[in-house]
């Protein structure tokens, strides 16, 4: 049993935290995922910065920007977390756009996330067909789990499909927005969180965009295994940058 | 070997080993939906009527063309100048815009995004959402902004609301993400009206097919005009794509027609200042699309440089990406003092101000070799109005 399997068998309420790699500088990662898992935090997407992230926010962008302004590049982000297995228990999931991926070679990276303990891949804008003709066999030879996002808009069949082909979680995007919409939960969100909790799916769901503080949190934990944090955390880091108590005040104050 | 469908998108926007849909999930619904609908209704006949009595009555096609004497004089050949200039507008990106607001009706959707660099597509899609009474929403890099404003205050004046881009570069490549985003946050009633074949399928296949009307013409054009029912040559200038796109469609399975693309080498192919991707050679994905594109060794990408507003794009649309790969077509590039030795070339030969896109196409007569008897149809896609503050500053007038 992999680390993403043990975390959906063991636990609920899980709690997901994003963060850019190489942000605010450029060797912060290693500390910020250290501070994260000391914290108390049960799941880390680890975001690879892109030039182009169409599908955030501001709070992203100006992240994605800063970290490579600093240096950052998939290469250097293997080198940071090449020793994390020695600390770092909890499962950690590479989160970024498919051109960087692209450009160093699907396999070669396959080979080095599992080289370095990588759990699982989300890149959003890999298609779904175009990863089970030519990806799926490589990443689940590698037991790393690609994981797939579902929308508001996703329809029912679709979700099936992806659920049948997920070996971890779905993400499951709250609502037709881009990463770091600040708004309270609302009805016709809790109507597709049912509707989707109601298609009998396999794979455990975790719910991400729009979750900032512990009301959001706890709502999203009512329809799913866990929430994903990604830009009122990454705010945080703008502020305070990686320091460790900070990190784990504003875990405790979400779980 | 010659298969009719060899250089178009199969069914999943696949020319060759380029383009398809890359696209995150929140994407997909808008994507299929337009996919599904794109095809039929452009074959329809209601969509057919209306869009040539737009194209002839409000656009005011055919664009004519004409015979360059004193240009084929000076290159001893037949030089023809298809006049995508004087369209309404002053470009050929009006023939795409009236078509995509066409379909977005047909689709019932009632607001419209669009992105742009120089403002031209920008002014484009503004007309034709002024002319169909629709909401507009143009994204422009905040550079852009402060270097365009004549055509930022044309936007408004028609309507639009222009929203500056503030991220990354804050050129037309942010411009772009802008758009998706919106488009990722309105995904119900709003239809994005993308300016180039570019982007995920199906937009370069259905810019193409908008676009197309240049080559229809052409053909009927040239017969009229000489011996023979067929050009030696097209060139057209590429950006991201649109008119070369247009100009060479219905050629695309004539291999006697010898197709020529031109792209801005900037202050060179190497010197770093460029947006000649087809001469840098680099495969990748950019907004949505498998092609070939500007980017550093991370894959992270890098920003274009030429004079012209119009053909400073990191990628290019992935059919060219595949004419060039299946030898159907032949890339060139002109730097920037190439193209503005052309632009005041044409005009005092032939007293036309050429768009500083449409230069670089012109530029290519310097860089070919052709026959007397050769007929060669160059598409002059813009006018030169718009750049009059370069050519005043470059030409100290």
């Amino acid at each position: 049993m992999n680390r993403l399997q043990q975390l959906f068998r063991d636990k609920k309420d899980i709690c997901s935290v994003y963060f850019t790699a190489g942000y605010p500088n450029l060797e912060d990662t290693m500390p910020v995922l250290q501070a994260l898992e000391d914290g108390g935090a049960d799941l880390v997407e680890l975001g690879m910065p892109f030039s182009d992230p169409l599908a955030d926010g501001p709070t992203i962008q100006a992240s994605s920007e800063k970290a490579l302004e600093n240096g950052m590049s998939i290469k250097k982000l293997f080198e940071q977390i090449k020793d994390m297995r020695k600390t770092i228990s909890m499962p950690v999931v590479l989160m970024g756009y498919f051109n960087p991926v692209f450009k160093y070679g699907v396999n070669e990276f396959i080979t080095r996330c599992q080289e370095v303990g990588v759990d699982g891949l989300i890149l959003p804008d890999l298609p779904f067909d175009e990863y089970r003709e030519k990806y799926q066999q490589l990443f689940e030879e590698a037991a790393i789990a690609n994981i797939f996002l579902i929308t508001p808009q996703t329809s029912n069949e679709r979700i099936k499909l992806i659920d049948s082909n997920s070996r971890s979680f779905i993400y499951v995007v709250s609502s037709a927005s881009v990463t770091g919409a600040k708004k309270d939960v609302e009805q016709k969100q809790i109507d597709y969180f049912t509707r989707v909790n109601s298609l009998g799916l396999t794979a455990p769901r975790v719910i991400g965009f729009g979750i900032s503080n512990r009301s959001t949190f706890n709502t999203a934990c009512q329809y799913a295994s866990g929430a994903i944090i990604g830009s009122a955390f990454v705010k945080l880091l703008a502020e305070h940058g990686a320091d460790a108590g900070k990190i784990e005040e504003f875990i405790k104050n979400i779980k | 070997m010659s298969n009719q469908n060899n250089y178009q998108a199969d069914d999943n926007g696949m020319y060759g080993q380029f383009g398809g849909a890359y696209i995150p999930e929140m994407l997909y619904p808008n994507i299929e939906n337009l996919k599904k609908v794109y095809k039929e209704i452009i074959a329809s006949d209601s969509f057919q009527k209306e869009y040539k009595a737009l194209l002839k009555d409000y656009v005011g096609r055919p664009s004519p063309l004409y015979y360059a004497a004193r240009l084929s004089e000076k290159y001893q050949t037949n030089i023809y100048l298809k006049r995508e200039d004087l369209n309404h507008t002053g470009a050929h990106k009006i023939n795409n815009t009236v078509g995509q607001i066409l379909i977005a009706k047909h689709m019932g959707k009632d607001r419209i995004i669009a992105e742009t660099g120089a403002g031209q597509h920008g002014v484009a899609t503004a007309t034709a959402c002024a002319l169909m009474g629709l909401k507009c929403v143009v994204y422009m890099g905040e550079v852009d902004i402060k270097r365009q404003a004549p055509n930022v205050a044309r936007m408004k004046m028609l309507g639009a609301e222009v929203v500056a881009a503030t991220s990354g570069s804050r050129t037309l490549k942010d411009a772009t993400n802008e758009a998706l985003r919106d488009w990722i946050c309105n995904p119900e009633d709003t239809f994005y009206l993308i300016g180039s074949v570019v982007g995920p399928h199906p937009y370069p296949d259905m810019v193409a097919r908008l676009q197309a009307v240049i080559s229809e013409e052409i053909k009927q054009q040239i017969t009229e005009k000489t011996n023979k029912d067929y050009p030696d040559y097209v060139i057209a200038c590429v950006g991201g794509g649109s008119n070369a796109a247009g100009s060479f469609y219905h050629f695309l399975d004539d291999q006697r027609v010898k197709l020529i693309a031109v792209e801005a080498s900037g202050m060179g192919v190497d010197s770093g200042e460029t947006a000649a991707t087809i001469a840098l050679g680099d495969k990748g994905i950019i907004h949505g699309s498998l092609t070939f594109l500007m980017q550093s060794d991370d894959g992270q990408i890098t920003e274009p440089y030429s004079i012209s507003a119009g053909l400073d794009y990191p990628g290019i649309g992935p059919q060219h990406a595949h004419l060039f790969d299946t030898g159907r077509a032949t890339f060139l590039s002109a730097t920037d003092n190439e193209s503005l030795d052309a632009a005041l070339q044409l005009t005092k030969l032939e007293g036309i101000i050429p768009a500083l896109e449409s230069a670089h196409a012109l530029a290519a007569l310097n860089k070919m070799k052709f026959k007397p008897d050769d007929s060669v149809v160059i598409t002059v896609s813009g006018r030169g109005d718009k750049d009059m503050a370069t050519y005043m500053e470059r030409f100290d007038f």
